[in-house]
C-alpha cells in the first residue's frame, strides 16, 4: 500500500513546477498550460485523499475543478486570440501598456 | 512491493514530463508533453480506485482543452516564437521561491494526520458501481454547486464568443 504521504508530495512537487513555470516563461500560451499543471496537480491530491478517508467527496470537487479549468482554458485562450490580433505579441514583458 | 514501483515509475515519469512541459521552446511540444502527463495521471486515478475519473480526465483534459490549446497555437503565427528568448531574466528568483516553498510543503507534511474516514470504503463502491455512487452524491448533496458549475459554463461559452469576436 503507498502511504498517502507520497500522493502529497508528488501533487506538492507538480504544483510548485508549474508555479516556476508560470513565473518564469515568457510566453503567455506557456502560462496558461502551467496553470493547468497547477491544477492537475490538486486533483491528484483530491482524489487520494478521497481514496484513503473513503469519502467520494473528493471526486465530486475534482469535478468543480475540471468545469473551472475548462472555463478557465476558454477565456484565456480567447484573451489571447484578441491579444494577438491587437498587437501581434504574446510575450509578457511585450505588453507594457499599464506600466506593470 | 508492487504497488510501490508501479507509484515509483508514475512520479518519476510525471515529475520529468512536467519539467520537459515547462522548459521546451517550441509551445507545440509542450503540449503534446501534457497530453502524456493527463495520460500519466489517468492510470494514476485508475490507481486510486476513481475509474470514471479516469475516463472524464481522458475526454475532458486530453480531448477538449488539449485541443482547444492545438487550435489556438495554430491559429497564431508563432514562427518566430522559437527564436526568441523564452525565459524572463529573474528567472533564478522564480526558481529559488519555488525550491523554498516546497522544503516548506515537506516541512508540513511530516505532522499530516489522516481525519476520520468515511463511509465509502472499497467495498462500498464496488457494490454499487462508482458512477452510481458519484451520481447520487453529485445529484442529491452537491446539488446546488452542480447548477453553479453550469453557470460557470455559459459565462465561459458567451465570454469567450464576446471577447474573440472582431470589434466592427
Amino acid at each position: 500500500m503507498v502511504p498517502l504521504n507520497w500522493y502529497i508530495m508528488l501533487s506538492a512537487i507538480i504544483f510548485i513546477i508549474g508555479a516556476v513555470g508560470f513565473l518564469i516563461r515568457r510566453n503567455i500560451l506557456i502560462m496558461l498550460i502551467s496553470i493547468e499543471l497547477m491544477l492537475n496537480s490538486v486533483n491528484i491530491s483530491f482524489v487520494a485523499f478521497s481514496h484513503y478517508l473513503q469519502d467520494l467527496r473528493g471526486q465530486i470537487f475534482v469535478f468543480f475543478i475540471i468545469t473551472v479549468a475548462a472555463a478557465e482554458a476558454a477565456i484565456g485562450l480567447a484573451i489571447l486570440v484578441s491579444l494577438f490580433r491587437n498587437k501581434v505579441a504574446i510575450q509578457t514583458d511585450q505588453v507594457t501598456e499599464m506600466k506593470g | 512491493m508492487l504497488p510501490k514501483i508501479f507509484f515509483g515509475y508514475f512520479s518519476i515519469a510525471m515529475i520529468f514530463v512536467s519539467i520537459l512541459i515547462i522548459t521546451r521552446r517550441n509551445p507545440i511540444h509542450s503540449i503534446l508533453w501534457m497530453l502524456v502527463l493527463f495520460f500519466h495521471i489517468a492510470g494514476l486515478y485508475l490507481f486510486l480506485n476513481a475509474e470514471f475519473l479516469a475516463a472524464v480526465q481522458m475526454i475532458l483534459y486530453a480531448g477538449a482543452i488539449l485541443v482547444l490549446f492545438l487550435f489556438v497555437i495554430m491559429m497564431l503565427n508563432l514562427r518566430k516564437e522559437v527564436e526568441v528568448e523564452r525565459f524572463l531574466g529573474e528567472w533564478p528568483i522564480a526558481v529559488f521561491v519555488g525550491g523554498a516553498t516546497l522544503v516548506l510543503v515537506i516541512m508540513a507534511l511530516t505532522t499530516l494526520t489522516q481525519g476520520p474516514v468515511g463511509q465509502y470504503t472499497v467495498e462500498a463502491i464496488q457494490a454499487e458501481t462508482h458512477v452510481k455512487a458519484l451520481g447520487k452524491a453529485l445529484y442529491t448533496e452537491y446539488l446546488y454547486p452542480f447548477e453553479i458549475a453550469s453557470l460557470i459554463l455559459l459565462i465561459a461559452v458567451v465570454g469567450a464568443m464576446v471577447l474573440a469576436k472582431k470589434r466592427t
